[in-house]
This record gives structure tokens, C-alpha cells and sequence, in this order.
């Protein structure tokens, strides 16, 4: 036997930077970029952190070169870019939580909570937005009372039932075009429908229910389809092979599986709607008392609260803000629920 | 109980393309059948067609005659569902519901057909099946745990204790050990032969040891090309067949002078 190649080299030993240096070295980049800040006009805060950034992406590189070589150096770059991402995406969202909740807390009451719009107006004191809960809940229940069914039945029939062919690329399609409505040509598309079935005197949550259902389904629809599609074939194989009829399989093999992702995705598409104000303005309009019955009257919804007293100015802005803020509450509630169906449901791996 | 097993001059199709042609042979009851062959040509595809599981595939059909019982199962107004009741199945790799616990796993059949049972017939079941399945020891004291905290070799026996606990007739199962150690294989071999005294069993295997160690009769499958159909070349008892089979085929294959 001969050799075919050189005898193996050692294993490279490379120098690392110690632990600590990134930091020490980002501490110094921010003291230098609050000097550039302070050379290129005056000391500002936003001025010496994006100087102090640029000039840390610029040290540990070189630094990084230097002491540990390229390889480590491309790895310290990526490393800084995606935490500068993160950091920058981090930025919107924070300081929307931070803005919502200083001026929301203004108003924000538990009187707030359960006061409504009645006798208020403009710069009044009290007020509040328990009719436009109660709407936003009755309108979005109904809404999701449909598009729910519908659109988890929908995915399961282009998942498990529908054959490969024009009619399921159609659906597909048609579904896909859907989820692309503007929320307003939805509204106007609910309230001429209801002008034709019911006449154009009515007015009602129902119809308002309709539009946020139609915008809601296709994303119901999308989210079902991609969980359902997760769902590996060897399960419904397995079920199958027990004699299980296909009906049986689908709703207690595939849904029960799936049913963590499913529910994620109708908090999505809950999320979706419950903040949509174009079309309910255009359907159920504001009020400014209570309505229990969607069948009957206008309503008042979060959003559309919110929109009207902004549009007030004054005093009426705190409202806004605070109206804003329970609907943050809400949608966050709603998250919470479905974190713990999810984690209720979800299959129990090995760990 | 157990029953046996008539197929005639069955062809498979998937769409237009025919996959197995002109299969005959007599599954016997109470017996180990093995098919073997190289990869492609047609066993396990013949194999899903014996309890009507070729079919869950688009476009998939079959043609042909497999009669147990007096009754084709292919016949008008056949219930496939029904099929599979009596006829149930292990596959490649262990497939336990993720979303069950060990002991719902093996009450899946019952339970997922929405069948009630009493909770002393229910535990009764569960330790029937496991232990016909060589489990029990091993998972009697974490029932509640779920199916898939168990190591792949455990995960196939619940998967075989799945199938039993139905009380099938007939048993296939689709190269039940590839995915096993040999200790665990071992394990399963040793159910395979306790089994057959009550049940039919028709396994596929790439493993010859194992068709000439485990099985009765033995089948071997040889395709002529690709895209050609495969073809059932030779059927006898397996001693027959690895010692003096009469096809030349059989023999190179056997011997591993194959291709």
C-alpha cells in the first residue's frame, strides 16, 4: 500500500478574542461615536448610537482580523449585522408598546372600561368605550363564528378530499386572491349586499360581521392549509390501517394534530380583523350608547371608536389613546388563549 | 382465527403506469409469508394491495382477484374500511400518534373509530396487546407517557400492538425491522413466530436471514427493468426455496449474484 497523500497536518490552534472585548470594544465605539456626534453638531443620543454602531462593525472587524483571521472575522460581521437587525426591528414595536401605554394610561380606567358614550361630548370629562368592546366582541364573534367553520373546512377539503385538477388550483387561487381585499372594497361589498337583501333602511352588526367574515376566511383558510399539509401521511396511514373511515381520520388523526398550528392561525386572522375600521364605518357606523343585538341598529367598534375621537381633537384624544389600548389588551388576551390551547394540544414529543 | 389468502392474477396500477402484473399465489392461515426482492419491484406496493391500502394513493387501482374467506376483496360493495378491520398492517417505520399516550395508541383502533369501551375492558385490551406484542414489561408502569418517548425498536412493537389489538385476521407488515437494531429485530422476529399461531403474516424484507430464519413459504418479486412491471417469480416453502429454488433468477438473487 502507498500513501496517497501527505501525512495529515496538525490541527490549527487560532487565537480567539477574550469573551469581554466585544463589549469593551462597543463601549468604546459608543464613546467615539458621541464624539463624532459631538464634532458633526451637537451631542445627541440617536447621533451616538448610530456613530457608535458604525464605528463597531468597522473595530471588530479589523480587530477581529488582526488577532483571530478571516474565517473568525466573517463569522464576527454576520454576528453584528443580525443582532443590529434585530435591535433595529425591535425599535417600531417598542416604542409603539411604550407610546400607546403612556398616553393610553391617561384615560384608562376601570370607570373607562364601563362607561359609555352617552351625554359625552367633545372635551367632556368621563366617557368610555364599554359599547365599542361589546361591539368589537358581538362583530368579531359573529364574523369568526363563520369564517372559522368555514375556512378550517375549506383547507381540509383542499388538503384531504379535493383531487389534484382545475377545480382545486381555482379554489387556491380565488383563495389567494382573497386574502389580497382591501378591507374597504370588503365593506362596500357588504353593505350593497345587505342594501339589496335587506333595503337600504337597515342598518345592523350583522352586515359589518359580513365584511370582517370575508376577509377573514381566506386567511383561515391559508394558515389550516399550510398545518394540514404538516401532517405526515404515516399518520394517516397508520389511522387507515385500524379500519378507521377517512371522516374519522380527518377529524381526530389530522385536525387533533394539527389543531395547535390551526389554532395559531385563527388568532392570526382573528388579529387581522378585530382592527379593521374602513369597513365597519361604512357598515355599522358609531353610536354612542350600548347594542346588545347585531341583528338590529348601529354598533360601535373599537377601532371606529377610536378613529371618531381622534378625528374630535382636544380632549377627546386621550380617549383615542386609551380606546387604542384596550383593543392592545384584547388582542393580547386572545394571544394568551391560544398560547395555552396550543401548548394544551400540541403533540408531546420525547422531551 | 386466522384466515388464508387467494390472489389471482392481480395487476397493479398507479394512474396508467402497471407497477405489479399477474400475480398469483395462495397466502396460507396460521403462517409466516415472506416476500423478498430488490428495491422497486413491486412487493410492498403488492403487499398494500392485500387490505386495500394502494388505493389511499391518487390515481391508484387495482385489477385482479384476492379472495379470503370465499369473499374477493375487490368484489362490488366491498367496504374497505371493513377490509382493514380484518386485515391489518405494520409499517416501515413506527408510527406511533404523536398526539396519544402509550395506552391510547393502543386503544387507537377502538377509539379512534368512536367505539366505547368499559375502563376494565379497556385496560384488559391494553394488556393483551402489549403483552402478545413483547411491550409490557418494558411500558406497564408509564402507560400515560406518550408513544413517542419510546426508543424506535419499543415505538414498532406499540405499532404491532396497535395492529393486534383490533383482532385482525390477517397481519402485513412492510419491512417492520429496517429501521431496528438487531437486538430489537430479534425481539420482533420472536413475536412474529408467537403470533402465528394465531394470525396470518405476510412480511416484506429486504433481510433474507430473516424471510429464511422467520418465514414458512417465501415469494420473490424481480422486476426486468425500470419501468417495467415487477413480477412474482417464484413461490415455494422456504426451505425449498433458499436450498433448491427452480428459477435461476431466485437463485442469483438469493446467493447474491444479483445484477
Amino acid at each position: 500500500m502507498t500513501a496517497l497523500s501527505a501525512p495529515p497536518k496538525p490541527i490549527r490552534t487560532t487565537r480567539r478574542l477574550p469573551t469581554y472585548a466585544p463589549w469593551a470594544i462597543l463601549v468604546g465605539s459608543l464613546l467615539v461615536g458621541a464624539l463624532l456626534s459631538l464634532l458633526t453638531g451637537e451631542l445627541t443620543l440617536t447621533g451616538a448610537i448610530l456613530f457608535g454602531a458604525l464605528v463597531y462593525v468597522v473595530a471588530i472587524t479589523i480587530t477581529s482580523v488582526v488577532v483571530e483571521g478571516k474565517r473568525w472575522a466573517k463569522d464576527r460581521v454576520a454576528t453584528t449585522l443580525v443582532t443590529f437587525a434585530f435591535l433595529v426591528a425591535m425599535i417600531p414595536l417598542v416604542s409603539l408598546v411604550v407610546l400607546v401605554l403612556t398616553n393610553g394610561l391617561e384615560r384608562f380606567s376601570w370607570a373607562f372600561l364601563n362607561d359609555d358614550m352617552v351625554g359625552v361630548y367633545g372635551s367632556d370629562p368621563g366617557g368610555g368605550v364599554y359599547h365599542a368592546i361589546i361591539g368589537t366582541v358581538l362583530i368579531t364573534g359573529l364574523a369568526s363564528l363563520v369564517a372559522i367553520p368555514l375556512g378550517i373546512m375549506t383547507a381540509v377539503y383542499l388538503v384531504e378530499y379535493a383531487k389534484p385538477g382545475p377545480l382545486r388550483r381555482a379554489i387556491t387561487i380565488l383563495v389567494d386572491v382573497m386574502t389580497g381585499i382591501p378591507s374597504i372594497v370588503a365593506g362596500l361589498f357588504a353593505a350593497t349586499l345587505f342594501v339589496v337583501v335587506a333595503g337600504p333602511q337597515y342598518k345592523a352588526g350583522v352586515i359589518g360581521a359580513t365584511a370582517l367574515a370575508l376577509l377573514m376566511t381566506p386567511v383561515v383558510v391559508r394558515s389550516c392549509e399550510e398545518m394540514l399539509r404538516l401532517v405526515p401521511n404515516e399518520l394517516r396511514e397508520a389511522s387507515y390501517a385500524l379500519g378507521v373511515p377517512k371522516w374519522l381520520t380527518v377529524v381526530k388523526v389530522v385536525l387533533r394534530t394539527a389543531v395547535a398550528g390551526i389554532t395559531t392561525g385563527v388568532m392570526i386572522s382573528i388579529a387581522r380583523v378585530i382592527g379593521e375600521t374602513a369597513p365597519l364605518l361604512i357598515t355599522v357606523g358609531i353610536v354612542a350608547n350600548v347594542n346588545w343585538n347585531v341583528f338590529d341598529g348601529r354598533m360601535t367598534t373599537l377601532p371606529v371608536f377610536v378613529y371618531r375621537q381622534y378625528a374630535q381633537g382636544g380632549a377627546s384624544v386621550d380617549r383615542a389613546w386609551a380606546g387604542a389600548l384596550t383593543l392592545i389588551l384584547i388582542v393580547m388576551l386572545l394571544n394568551l388563549v391560544a398560547r395555552l390551547v396550543s401548548r394544551f394540544f400540541s403533540p408531546k414529543g420525547a422531551r | 382465527m386466522s384466515k388464508r389468502i387467494d390472489v389471482s392474477d392481480l395487476n397493479v396500477y398507479y394512474s396508467d403506469f402497471l407497477a405489479v402484473e399477474g400475480v398469483s399465489m395462495v397466502i396460507e392461515a396460521r403462517s409466516i409469508t415472506a416476500l423478498i426482492g430488490p428495491s422497486g419491484c413491486g412487493k410492498s406496493t403488492f403487499l398494500r394491495t392485500l387490505n386495500r391500502m394502494h388505493e389511499v394513493i391518487p390515481g391508484a387501482r387495482v385489477e385482479g382477484k384476492a379472495v379470503m374467506d370465499g369473499q374477493d376483496l375487490y368484489g362490488k360493495g366491498v367496504d374497505p374500511v371493513e377490509v382493514r378491520r380484518q386485515i391489518g398492517m405494520v409499517f416501515q417505520r413506527p408510527n406511533p400518534f404523536p398526539t396519544m399516550s402509550i395506552a391510547d395508541n393502543v386503544l387507537a383502533g377502538v377509539k379512534l373509530n368512536n367505539r366505547r369501551l368499559s375502563k376494565s375492558g379497556a385496560s384488559e385490551t391494553i394488556e393483551r396487546a402489549l403483552t402478545g406484542a413483547n411491550l409490557w414489561n418494558e411500558v406497564k408502569d408509564r402507560l400515560e407517557r406518550p408513544g413517542s418517548s419510546l426508543s424506535g425498536g419499543q415505538q414498532q412493537r406499540l405499532c404491532i400492538a396497535r395492529a393486534i389489538a383490533v383482532e385482525p385476521q390477517v397481519l402485513l407488515m412492510d419491512e417492520p425491522c429496517s429501521a431496528l437494531d438487531p437486538i430489537s429485530t430479534l425481539a420482533i422476529e420472536d413475536l412474529m413466530n408467537e403470533l402465528k399461531d394465531a394470525y396470518t403474516i405476510v412480511i416484506v424484507t429486504h433481510n433474507m436471514q430473516q424471510a429464511a430464519r422467520v418465514s414458512d413459504r417465501t415469494g420473490f418479486f424481480n422486476i426486468a427493468g425500470t419501468g417495467k412491471p415487477g413480477h412474482l417469480i417464484e413461490m415455494d416453502d422456504t426451505a425449498t426455496m433458499f436450498s433448491s429454488p427452480s428459477e435461476k433468477a431466485t437463485e442469483d438473487y438469493i446467493s447474491g449474484r444479483f445484477g
